[in-house]
This record gives structure tokens, sequence and C-alpha cells, in this order.
């Protein structure tokens, strides 16, 4: 397979309500992807676009709907989806796109628009269950978050205050983002203990907010980045991905199996052994602060249970020795579900290219790793990159 | 290779029932809203320039689809537009049928990338490509900015 | 998107101006189903209302699925027979949630969460309500048995428990 690099990102502001229509956000931030590394549309060969279910939207087959701001008119185009898990799978699907050999130069577009859906987004997520065994009890998608946090807690006997800080951590990383919504330099772990409770152990601040946003990453072959006089172009060097049963009353919810078999397919490709010595930094996905914890165990960047201890001891701030969610997270920044990739794969690709701004981690890092998480709260998608 | 067991009795499936309720509040976008708001105004339609492709857009938006690059010289439509292929609704999005059926069409401006499509005031059988047309709008002041303050178009 | 970057795209819109002042479209899709069955959710629901629970076994890996299904997963084979689990459990986690299917506040709390069935296979259940229980006496690992609603009342689904609440002595 070729070398594949990441050589440039955009995206919009990350707010509860933007003015822009979908097909608007994903051109802004399409275009200032290809202006940041030099590019026009001319230069790209396919497209791949990535959102999350179409009912947020309010339209049906939005993936169509958005294409010719994504470039897509008169191109291979093709819309890829695995729920919450899709802001790090379509670049992955870029990824294969070009270390294929198939095209040299690919457009990464992905977008969620969620204020269009009334009175809550969450009023939509009641879908996504299963109409016979879980409808009928009238179910808030918080509660399966709520039911993991608990089982994770217990399991491994986690104080709540642990898992609070990590909302604190990332809230105020996020100050240095110019696209957040929620950054909060004075948030401490009694703001987030003492807000409302939604569903316990859940309280309102453990949770990311629902944003309208649109982010977009241009990637391509190691030639193309050559003859086009790429500067700081930013390695894909390893990529994986994996799903657990539908049935998710049948596991136990305490460890995320499916991301643990995700990193291990990027880690082979990757030639990572052991994730902890040779990994510098991490973008774990953060739609709640339990999930970054969930998802540095899963990613193998600590023992199971080992998490919160590590939060708490300042280890995974930005100045600490494995930073998480320099880029402020979800819970900082906004989460417009698949445009997240702005966060995510976005994040690794600036901290490794120096253009982080103010927040660049202080010390030098080489290698970074990330994963989102989603379709029915099962699914990993995991990237690991390399300056 | 088959389920190993087989309900016979067709009064022992079940089915089970339920609605997919959402309810939806779309922006018209940064384009849109200045289409929209002109429309409703003025009762102008607005197209959006691309001057390196030479493409006028309508509906117009704030890029151009084959360059990607903004659009910022906006300008009205000028001319009657052009029908450009009709329908005959018979039965509604519910598939009831209208006491009358309903004409629709794709029009077209000249020297516009694009066009509208809308309903016809005009009787079936005279509904054909190339009738040249002018929209009617409701009265100022009683249009709110959106594709219906366009009530059909006429000859 | 470097650190020299002004201006970032996006244009915010206050609730004020989304509700009352920019142009929108207003749109209520109309979405009615009606969802089969199937083979292994008609038995489930007939025997819901008889008052039982039920899971079909996979001869191959020996598990009992719960709830049940006509194929397995893991072997990727038909499952083989019908059998009948006990209407008593553990509870695997659970949540006491505040908010309703909106994200609305509601008044009193509801017990919320993944009971495991005795007579499954190990960790095989179903999420259902909790009742009879106070945030000082709910916790993981906690004995439950399904609180039926009379027989004249079911009809055949998931709410033919009412709640499962906790065992009592001689249970
Ligand atoms: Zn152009
Ligand atoms: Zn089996």
């Amino acid at each position: 397979m070729r070398k594949v690099a990441c050589i440039g990102a955009g995206m919009t502001l990350f707010r509860r309500r933007l003015q822009e229509t979908p097909k608007e956000m994903c051109w802004e931030a399409a275009r200032m992807a290809l202006d940041q590394a030099g590019l026009e549309i001319g230069d790209v060969d396919a497209v791949v676009f990535g959102s999350a279910p179409d009912a947020f939207d309010g339209i049906h087959m939005k993936g169509e709907n958005v294409l010719d701001a994504c470039g897509g008119i008169g191109r291979p185009y093709v819309r890829v989806f695995t729920g919450g898990g899709t802001g790090v799978f379509s670049p992955i699907a870029a990824y294969w796109h070009v270390a294929s050999g198939l095209f040299d130069c690919v457009l990464v577009v992905n977008e969620e628009k969620m204020s269009s859906c009334q009175p809550h987004p969450q009023s939509v997520f009641g879908h996504i269950w299963d109409p016979i065994l879980d409808r009928p009890l009238k179910p808030n998608l918080v509660w399966i978050f709520a039911m993991e946090m608990n089982r994770y807690m217990t399991v491994h006997n986690v104080r709540y205050e642990d898992v609070a800080a990590v909302a604190v951590k990332n809230k105020r990383n996020a100050v240095g983002h110019p696209c957040a919504q929620l950054a909060d330099p004075h948030i401490t772990v009694e703001d987030v203990m003492n807000s409302e409770v939604m569903a316990w152990p859940v309280h309102r601040l453990d949770i990311s907010p629902p944003s309208d946003g649109a982010s977009a990453l241009v990637v391509c072959s190691e030639e193309f980045a050559r003859t086009h006089r790429i500067e700081s172009p930013v390695w894909f060097a390893g990529v994986g991905w994996n799903i657990d049963t539908t049935f998710w009353t049948d596991r136990d919810l305490y460890f995320p199996e499916y991301l643990a078999n995700a990193a291990k397919i990027a880690y082979k490709q990757a030639r990572i052994t052991d994730p902890r010595r040779q990994i510098d930094f991490a973008e774990p996905y953060d739609p709640f602060d339990y999930k970054e914890l969930h998802h540095m165990e899963g990613l193998g960047l600590c023992k199971k249970g080992e998490a919160p201890r590590l939060t708490r001891e300042g280890v995974t701030q930005r100045d600490g020795d494995l930073p998480t969610c320099p880029s402020g997270g979800l819970l900082g920044v906004g989460n417009p579900i698949a445009a997240t990739m702005g966060i995510k794969v976005g994040e690794l690709y600036l901290q490794l290219s120096g253009q982080a701004g103010q927040r660049q981690i202080p010390h030098e890092v080489r290698t970074g790793v990330t994963n989102a998480w989603g379709d029915l709260m099962q699914f990993s998608s995991v990237v690991v990159m390399r300056a | 290779m088959t389920f190993r067991d087989r309900t016979t009795n067709v009064d022992a499936l079940r089915s089970w029932r339920g609605d997919v309720e959402a309810d939806y509040i779309y922006t018209t976008g940064v384009a849109g809203e200045r289409f929209f708001t002109e429309l409703r105004d003025t009762g102008r339609i607005l197209a959006a320039h691309c001057e390196a492709c030479e493409r006028t857009y309508l509906p117009p938006r704030m890029y151009c689809e084959k360059c990607l690059g903004p659009l910022s010289d906006w300008r009205p439509v000028r001319g009657p537009a052009t029908v450009e292929a009709v329908t005959i609704a018979s039965v509604d999005a519910h598939g009831n049928r209208p006491p009358e059926p309903e004409v629709w069409a794709v029009l077209r401006w000249r020297g516009i990338h694009g066009g509208l499509v809308h309903r016809l005031a005009v009787p079936p059988k005279q509904a054909k490509p190339g009738l040249k047309v002018h929209p009617v709008l409701r009265p100022a002041g009683s249009r709110v900015g959106n594709i219906t303050d366009i009530l059909y178009f006429a000859p | 998107m470097t650190a020299k970057e002004v201006r970032w795209p996006g244009k915010e819109l206050t609730a004020k101006e989304f509700y009352n002042k920019v142009t929108v479209t207003r749109y209520r899709p109309e979405a009615k189903f009606a969802w089969s069955a199937g083979e292994a959710m008609s038995r489930f629901l007939a025997e819901l209302q008889r008052g039982r629970l039920i899971a079909r076994s996979c001869s191959s890996c020996k598990r009992v699925l719960f709830p049940p299904r006509m194929f397995c997963e893991e072997c990727f084979r038909p499952t083989d027979a019908w059998v009948y689990v006990r209407d008593t459990g553990t509870i695997e986690t659970y949540s006491i949630s505040y908010i309703d299917l909106d994200a609305k506040r509601i008044e009193t709390p509801v017990y919320v969460g993944v009971v495991s069935v005795d007579g499954a296979s190990p960790k095989m259940g179903i999420m259902h309500y909790f009742g009879e229980v106070a945030p000082e006496t709910i916790r993981i690992g906690l004995r439950v048995k399904a609180e039926w609603k009379p027989a004249h009342e079911r009809e055949g689904s998931v709410l033919d428990i009412r709640y499962w609440r906790p065992l009592r002595r001689g249970e």
C-alpha cells in the first residue's frame, strides 16, 4: 500500500445554531482546507463525505444534498457512515482511496446540522432504539451512556470527581480553539459535580453540547505531496475499525472491546507494540467525560481502570506526559457528530505539523492516536498519525 | 440453511406499530436569506454570478459548484422564464386526488444555470415546453420569505 | 487553519434570531410504520402475554440466547430450540433518569437499567425499568424479579412487565 498524507484541514465554528445550510457549512470547511493546502478543486480526484443519521439535518440522503458544496459534481463521490464513528471513519475511507493507488488527492468533508431538529436533537435519537424491545420504554439516548458510565465506575471503583476532571480539562483546553462553543477557562470540578443531573450518574456538564458544524481534510499520496511541494505533510501510520453486537445488553459495558480490536489493527500497521511509550498524545472521542477514560483504556494507553488516576495526576494535561484532547475535545469545542473530524484527525494533523497555535503541545510530539465511537454505541474507528 | 422452527399459524405472527416523530426548522442559509428577503421585500428573483466560470446560478448560492470559489456578484434575473418540462399531477403527496389536476413545471431563464420548479397557472392542455411565463407573487406585505411567496407562474 | 488565520467561517444565530428573525422553512414528516415482529419476536411477545420469558438455544456454542433470535450470530447458523428462562435476574447496570424522550425534565425520576436474566447465558438480558427501589437501595448486582401486569391487562409487549423489583425473602 502507498504512503498517505494529510496536507490540509478546515472547519467552521461549532455552534448551537448556525445560519448556514448544510451545503454552505460544507463549502466553507472544504474551501478552507483547499486554501490551507494551497490547492484548487481541480486538483482533487475524488471526494468522501461523512455525516451521522439524516434525521438531525432532517434531509433524507443528505450526502446527495450537499455534494455540490463538497466538490462532488463530476467526481467519484461517496458517503460513508458509521454513526458517531464517522468523524474518524471518513478519513480512513479517504486513506484507502489513496493507499490503494486509485486516487492521488482526496477531499474529505464531514457535516452535521443538529439545530434543524426540534425541540431537541435528542428527540430523533429515539429512532435508533429497537422498536419492539426498547422503544416502548420511551428511552432517552443519555440512558445508555449513564448505564455504561455507572458500570465502568462500579467495576473499577472510580470516583465521580476523577470523571468530572476530564470535562474540566477539555473545556479549559478549548480556550485555545477558535471554533469552540463551550470553552471555559474558570470551570472547576465542583461546577461539573453541581450541574443538574440528567440521568444519574450523568450530569449536564458531563455531556458535550449538540452543535452545527462542518470540517474538511485534504488527503494525498506521497508523490502528490512531493510534486505539489507540500511543506509539512502528516502521515497516516495505521488505521483500524471494529464493531460489537447490536444486542448491547449482551455485553459488559465496563470496557470497549470493539475499540481494543480496532486499535489492534491500527497498531499492527503502525508497528506499535507499547502504545503508552510509543504514542505521544491522543484525541480519544469524548462526547461524555467518562468516554475519554473508557477510550484511553480501549486504546491501550493505560491499564483497565487506570485512566482516572492518570487524569487526577495531570498526566493527560496539555503539558503532561500523555496529553489527551489538547483540542478541547467534543466537551469543549462542541459535538456536531461527524464534523468532530476537525478536532480529532484534524487536531492530530495540526499538532503534528506544528500548526496548533495556542493549543500546541509544548514538547515535541511525533506520534498521535485518535478514535471515534458510534453506530449503536458499539463501533470504533482508530487512526494513528506520524509527523 | 433456514430457520429450524417456522410459524405456520399466521395469526401467531405479530407486528408492532409506531410513528417516527420529528419536527424541523430549516434556516434558508446565508445565500437563501438574501434570496428570500429580496423576494419578500422587493419581489425580485436574484441569481449569483461566477466571473471565473461565467456562470450565473439560480437559486443563488454562496459558492460556485464548479470552481468552489465564493460568489458575491448578485443580480436579478431578467425577462420571462421558459417552461422546459411539465407534469400534470393528479395525485397529491398523500396519494389523494385533488379536485383539479395541478400543473407543475421546470422553469429556466436565458443565461442562467439552474432554475426553479413551480406551479403553472394554465389549463393542463396548454401546458407545453417553450411557453414564456412570469411569476405571480403574493401581494407585498403578505409575503414571508418563502418559496410560496411566488403563487405560481402565468403566461 | 494556521495560527495566522483570522476569520473562521460560520454565522452564529441566537435562539431569538433562529426562531423569530431569519427566514426559515418548517416541516413535520409524517412517518408511520408497522414493523413485522418476525419469528423470534412474535413468539417472545406471545409468551410475554402469557407471563413467561422465552429464549433460543444454540447447540453449537451451547448458549441460551435472550432475547431470542432465530440465528446464532457467533456460530452463524440457525438456533435449535425454544427454552423458557426465569423471570428473575441481576442488575448489570442502571441509571436514574430525570429527563424524558425529548430531553425535558421530569418530576419523578425513572429507574432504568440492564437486567441479566436467570437461565440465559451470562450477561444476556434486556433493558427495563426498576421499581420498589430508591437511590440508596438500588445497586449493581441487586437480585430482581419481574413484576407482571395482571393477565387481562397484558397485550404482548415488553410493558407487560411493569418493572423489575428486588427479590423478596424466600423467592
Ligand atoms: Zn466558478
Ligand atoms: Zn452458537
